[in-house]
């Protein structure tokens, strides 16, 4: 699966599916699961149709416009921290419950908001 | 509805982000050679698929990712209730994939597609690790193997990869 159409050409691999959705929806909208269920049944079905490498676009659209905000120069990224990066406290207190403080020490990580 | 048909180069776009924040620019992976190409010697539906996904998912109770070059992964048991599943990067936004993993771990997908008969089976555990790692030669020399021996050991016929 892919929804970075020329990064995943520029690695060349055998088969890939292309899902023109904004990146962090590759298998489709949340809470869609019959349009999830279509996506992966037609990748899926390239591994009997397909008969050389190559790159299909599945052919879906994302349901709101995304692309005219995606292509303005900006950076989202939020730190590399090389720590553990938590959801949240409660996923910090279970794994140190079973790894120890030590292994499992981290911050949290905030969600990712846009900077707009 | 999106109307624009043209994908986002991401490649482009990233170079001239990077430029415009005096970054060095980064070397994609790329490779011209043919791809390696195998065929399925029997029926989707009589197939064992494995899954692996790049989205920085783990499952409460296991140590989260580093953001990092993090070149570890996770092991993710078929049978595990979705909402026990946490995702977190530092380069993609999170909210869809936390309020329904399948957008990037399409654990339940997968598990309709077996009830429908599309796929046999699913292999025992998904297997998960962090992307955005910049380090290619830790990534191929660290990390891969290990997933292609576990992929091996679960005797897969056929891997869905799902990056972010």
């Amino acid at each position: 699966m892919t929804s970075a159409r020329s990064i995943t050409a520029s690695v060349n691999p055998p088969r890939a599916a292309f899902t023109d959705f904004p990146l962090g929806h590759t298998c489709g909208p949340p809470d869609n699961p019959v349009l999830q269920r279509s996506i992966l049944r037609q990748a899926l079905a390239l591994f009997e149709t397909r008969s050389e490498p190559g790159l299909v676009d599945l052919g879906y659209r994302w349901h709101q416009p995304w692309k005219e905000e995606a292509r303005r120069l900006q950076d989202h990224r939020t730190p590399r921290y090389d720590t553990p990066q938590y959801q949240n406290q409660d996923d910090r207190k279970a794994a140190e419950a079973s790894y120890g403080p030590e292994i499992a020490c981290g911050v949290c990580a905030p969600s990712q908001v846009p900077r707009t | 509805m999106e109307t624009d048909p043209t994908p986002i180069d991401y490649i482009a776009h990233t170079r001239e982000t990077y430029s415009s924040l005096g970054y060095p620019p980064y070397r994609w992976a790329h490779n011209d050679d043919p791809p390696p190409w195998a065929t399925l010697d029997k029926p989707l539906e009589e197939a064992r698929l494995g899954l692996i996904a790049s989205g920085g998912v783990y499952q409460r109770g296991q140590v989260a990712f580093t953001h990092r070059d993090d070149v570890t992964h996770r092991e993710i048991p078929i049978g595990t209730d979705l909402a026990e599943v946490r995702v977190t990067h530092f380069a993609f936004d999170l909210e869809a994939a936390r309020q329904d993993p399948n957008v990037v771990f399409p654990l339940d997908t997968l598990r309709s597609l077996v009830s429908e008969g599309v796929i046999r089976e699913l292999a025992p555990t998904a297997l998960t690790f962090m992307g955005g790692i910049y380090s290619q030669r830790r990534l191929s020399a660290e990390l891969v193997p290990v997933l292609v021996d576990r992929i091996l050991e679960m005797e897969c016929d056929v891997v869905l990869l799902v990056p972010v």
